[in-house]
């Protein structure tokens, strides 16, 4: 895996989003306040603005959310699926924590930029 | 067909009732109408007169809509009474001597007052209360009075009234009542006591079975004292020099007798079921009119004539029959209620009576001899299920087996009354004739969720309001046998209102949101409950908003101290209170526009908006703002926006007080004060209102003695003026009332509900506002100013504090692990000189565009017109020419 190493783990503030570059792709990276570090494509799918790392976390039932900063719809952080429009999904990344510091792999799915 | 002349003479609120109506059916134009009036004013609310001692104007009280008397088949001669009637050959004569002649002639003259003949009465200082004169006269009275006790003779409804304004001018007041009781019309004996109860608690003497025998005059000829020839405790007389008569009404009839025009035993013009005099070309209706042998000194009798008339005007056959007398009101803050066959008249009539005196509270219900159905009943001290028993009368089978629960009061705290259900034909708003039926309709047809929208489709509830807890009662039934639940939840994540989690975080202590959803909900929060504790800990603790945890609780807006925009960039509004600008700053704002090649635009709320700023850019952008002085404006928050102003009497010539300070100091006061929604407010320094003020949330508007003040206003998408509060204030009063309101409003509201919705939703509405931020009736005051002095002692410019906090500023980057890179896909194109996001088919141009010249993007310091070509007109949708693509990154 082509790892990309973003930034140091206390840069993330629990519960709040950061963009980063992976290899080209923009993501957002999200530090859950319960522990987990996880990121997804930064792109909105619906506003086509770069942008869900500015968005709120939170919580839909049991799975772990972000709310688009522009119409509020809810992405599961976990799957990238959109809960409130169908067929909806943005880039899920995987993610490593190593010796504190936050490393971001590519994701098939996500839109590059030459 | 040629037109028919309408005379109407009188212009009270029922001559203008008919108008409304004749023209509102009137389709085909087949009637021209002429109001004759003796009052200087046109139809203003009577019933509503006592208003004018509490802050309403002679123009708030106006019942006449706005262009209404420029309807062209409608004219009204102000201040021209009717002397005679010629009905051989139709035509009236005014005082002044002009004669018009008339098809159809509508008496609507009302009443007068009437003052019984006790020797004395003329003295100066001894009044009615019936018009807007008066109750100027009265306040003169009241002015100048020695002795600081004004007396009421009458202790019916309206006298009481009076005893409520001769209180809030400030006299000592006592009610002199020749009955045994007081309201003896609408209450019986018990009723009355507990009524006595409540008013005597208030400080104003009760004297009932008292007869006034005489009053008596000082050298001047201003009334000194009354003279008592029967009081129950003996006493011989009261010295006061103000003298209000409210012993009840006689109908203006004299015309009618002038001309021949049969009329009652005891006064008032006879008429028939149409409203029909005994000549068939000449109505009465109101006050002036023996409907049936009864002469009803009610409006909304008055308002049903009126209907009757027009219809019968234009070929119907209308009729009127009578008219329920029941009555709902709150006098001196007492619910009192009288419906149907109050006193029990009814052969066989069943009795049942709840009373509890420590609480003041007296209910009686009467039923029919087999218990079956509801006759009438009297409520004192709390007339919550007023609607329901009403709506209950003639209904058959509609009550319960056990009758007794519909008054006593319901352990499980459902409210008496809960449980019955209404017939549909049962009359809900009785100001408007709405039935339970059509409410429940409107509700399910238009899927309607609050009583704002039962208002906006049906007009219950919209004139005196008291139905108002009746169609929530309405609306939760419709709900709940609907399966929609009605919770105040605020989301998954908290069962608790808004307003329920700002009482347990200020009352508990709770700093943190993960502190609260811990103990008081579950899961991480969402986008809605993060922002709304987020404004909770910001309104109660002032502070830093993105301090520590809280900085994980604010959306975007909040978060960036920016409005994110559609293509993810930020505008930023730097704070220009009350709308002023030096020309320094105005320069300092044009070259940091130009520098960041940022949209410029001025907003409604007179500032400058600046748009199109990347992220990276905010920190830069601000810096250069906090160093000349500006700071945040705080057009991300919820929190207060702007003080609209005008220049005012600094350079007005028709300003009378100095406006444009006043915005200042305001909104220096309430700067960053985090709320349920947006503040707007505005300060015009005379009533011309350039400031457009009363669609202002806080509208304060100049007088010649001082400030009125106008409460919850908006403009958006229901707009809604703001209505007056209190007038000619001082600005002292004016900041303490200002202060109160919103600490209330931000304690109290739900979560994005602005001022007006949230007064509405108030049972009682802006008058309740009024008992708890003047009368302090909850005992708050004291709080609210405590809390607002808090905030105004801590204020913190947001920017300022982030400038100066390196971790705060790292949020200001699209990429984490490349700070200085920007956003490559926000594209601008310029559009009149201005930048603007590129739309789909300029994106598309620009993305493949390796032909493109790229053009860098300058920095801030650099000269923007080495860098970029001279603005062009650019037509909108029009791909723009290469040469002006501004900036897209290399």
């Amino acid at each position: 895996m082509n790892w990309t190493d973003v930034c140091a783990l206390e840069d993330l503030t629990p519960d709040r989003g950061a963009g980063a570059l992976v290899d080209g792709a923009q993501v957002a990276v999200f530090r859950l306040s319960d522990g987990p570090v996880v990121a997804v494509g930064n792109t909105d799918p619906i506003s086509r603005a770069n942008v869900l790392c500015r968005g709120l976390v939170g919580s839909r039932g049991a799975r772990a959310v972000v709310f688009s900063p522009l119409h509020k719809q809810a992405f599961d952080l976990v799957t990238g699926e959109c809960l409130d429009a169908e067929g909806v999904r943005i880039p899920v990344h995987p993610v490593e924590v190593r010796a504190g510091r936050v490393l971001v792999g590519p994701a098939g799915t996500a839109r590059r930029i030459a | 067909m040629s037109a028919r002349s309408l005379v109407v003479v009188g212009h009270g609120m029922v001559g203008h009732r008919l108008c409304e109506a004749v023209r509102e059916r009137d389709a085909g134009q087949v009637w021209d109408v002429t109001v004759l009036a003796e009052e200087p004013r046109p139809a203003y609310d009577r019933v509503g007169l006592s208003a004018y001692f509490t802050g309403s104007t002679a123009d708030d009280l106006s019942l006449v809509a706005a262009g209404f008397l420029d309807h062209p088949r409608l004219r009204v001669r102000l201040g021209e009474p009717v002397v005679a009637v010629d009905r051989a050959v139709r035509t009236v004569r005014t005082a002044p001597g002009h004669t018009y002649r008339y098809d159809a002639l509508v008496l609507a003259t009302g009443s007068v007052p009437f003052v019984p003949p006790v020797p004395g009465c003329e003295a100066a200082g001894c009044h009615v209360y019936r018009t807007i004169e008066d109750l100027d006269a009265i306040s003169a009275s009241a002015r100048s009075s020695r002795t600081g006790t004004g007396v009421v003779i009458g202790g019916g409804l309206l006298g009481l009234e009076a005893a409520n304004a001769l209180r809030s001018l400030g006299l000592t007041t006592h009610v002199v009542e020749f009955a045994p009781r007081l309201m003896p019309a609408q209450v019986d004996d018990a009723g009355g006591q507990t009524l006595r109860a409540h008013i005597t608690g208030l400080g104003i003497g009760v004297h009932t079975d008292t007869a006034t025998e005489r009053i008596e005059a000082d050298a001047a000829g201003r009334v000194a004292r009354l003279v008592f020839g029967r009081h129950p405790e003996g006493l011989a007389g009261l010295d006061a020099d103000v003298v209000v008569f409210s012993a009840g009404i006689r109908p203006r009839d004299e015309l009618a007798r002038g001309c021949g025009l049969a009329v009652g035993e005891r006064g008032g013009v006879v008429v028939d079921e149409g409203c029909r005099t005994s000549d068939e070309h000449v109505y009465a209706i109101g006050e002036c009119a023996a409907a049936g042998g009864r002469v009803y000194g009610l409006v909304a009798p008055g308002y049903a004539m009126a209907e009757v008339v027009a219809d019968r005007l234009l070929g119907g056959a209308a009729t009127f029959t009578g008219a329920d007398l029941s009555t709902k009101l709150k006098l001196l803050g007492v619910d009192v209620a009288s419906f149907g066959d109050a006193f029990g008249t009814t052969p066989g009539a069943l009795p049942i009576t709840f009373a509890d005196p420590v609480t003041g509270v007296y209910k009686k219900l009467v039923l029919s001899d087999d218990a079956t159905s509801v006759l009438g009943g009297i409520l004192v001290g709390d007339a919550g299920e007023y609607g329901t028993l009403r709506a209950l009368v003639g209904a058959v089978g509609a009550v319960p087996d056990d009758p007794a629960r519909l008054i006593l009061p319901a352990g499980d705290g459902a409210g008496a009354g809960a449980g019955v259900t209404l017939p549909a034909e049962a009359q809900i708003c009785s100001c408007n004739n709405v039935t339970q039926g059509q409410i429940c309709a409107a509700i399910s047809d238009n899927g309607l969720t609050d009583v704002a929208g039962i208002k906006g489709c049906t007009n219950a509830g919209t004139s005196c309001g008291s139905c108002v807890p009746m169609l929530r009662t309405i609306l939760g039934q419709q709900l709940a046998a609907a399966g929609i639940e009605v919770s105040t939840a605020l989301c998954e994540h908290f069962d608790h209102s808004r307003a329920e989690l700002f009482e347990l975080v200020r009352v508990r202590g709770i700093t943190t949101f993960s502190q609260l959803v811990a103990e008081h909900g579950r899961g991480r929060g969402c986008e809605v409950c993060r922002p709304v504790v987020a404004s909770i800990l910001a309104s109660i603790h002032n502070g830093y908003i993105l301090d520590g945890e809280r900085a994980a609780l604010q959306d975007t807006n909040d978060h960036m101290l920016a409005n994110m925009q559609k293509d993810g960039t930020y505008s930023v509004i730097p704070r220009l209170p009350g709308g002023e600008v030096t020309p320094e700053a105005l320069i300092l704002i044009g070259e940091v526009a130009r520098d960041f090649r940022l949209y410029t635009k001025i907003t409604g709320g007179q500032r400058i908006d600046l748009l199109g700023a990347r992220a990276e850019d905010l920190p830069k952008i601000w810096k250069r703002l906090t160093d000349a002085g500006l700071e945040s404006g705080h057009a991300y928050g919820k929190s207060l926006r702007t003080v609209k102003s005008c220049v005012g009497e600094t350079w007005c010539r028709y300003g009378v007080q100095d406006s444009t300070t006043l915005a200042i100091d305001l909104e220096l006061r309430y700067r960053g004060l985090r709320s349920p929604h947006k503040i707007k407010m505005a300060v015009s320094g005379c009533a011309r209102e350039c400031a457009e003020a009363r669609s202002k949330d806080v509208g304060v508007i100049a007088t010649e003695l001082g400030w009125n003040l106008y409460l919850g206003g908006n403009g958006g998408h229901r707009p809604r003026h703001a209505e007056l509060f209190a007038a000619d204030l001082d600005t002292e009063t004016l900041v303490r009332y200002i202060d109160r309101f919103l600490m209330f409003y931000v304690r109290t509201a739900d979560r994005l509900q602005r001022t007006a919705p949230w007064v509405e939703g108030l049972d009682g509405g802006l008058a309740h506002v009024r008992e708890v931020i003047v009368e302090d009736a909850l005992g708050i005051c004291a709080e609210l100013d405590a809390a607002m002095a808090h905030h105004v002692d801590t204020y913190q410019d947001e920017w300022k504090a982030t400038l100066a906090d390196p971790v705060a500023l790292r949020r200001f980057t699209s990429f984490v692990n490349a700070p200085d890179t920007p956003d490559p896909d926000i594209l601008h194109v310029l559009d009149r000189g201005q930048p603007r996001p590129a739309r789909d088919g300029e994106r598309a141009a620009l993305i493949a565009g390796t032909t493109l010249p790229v053009v860098r993007q300058p920095g801030p310091h650099e000269s923007v017109a080495a860098a970029a070509p001279a603005p062009a007109a650019t037509p909108a949708l029009v791909l723009p020419d290469p040469a002006e693509i501004t900036w897209r990154s290399a």
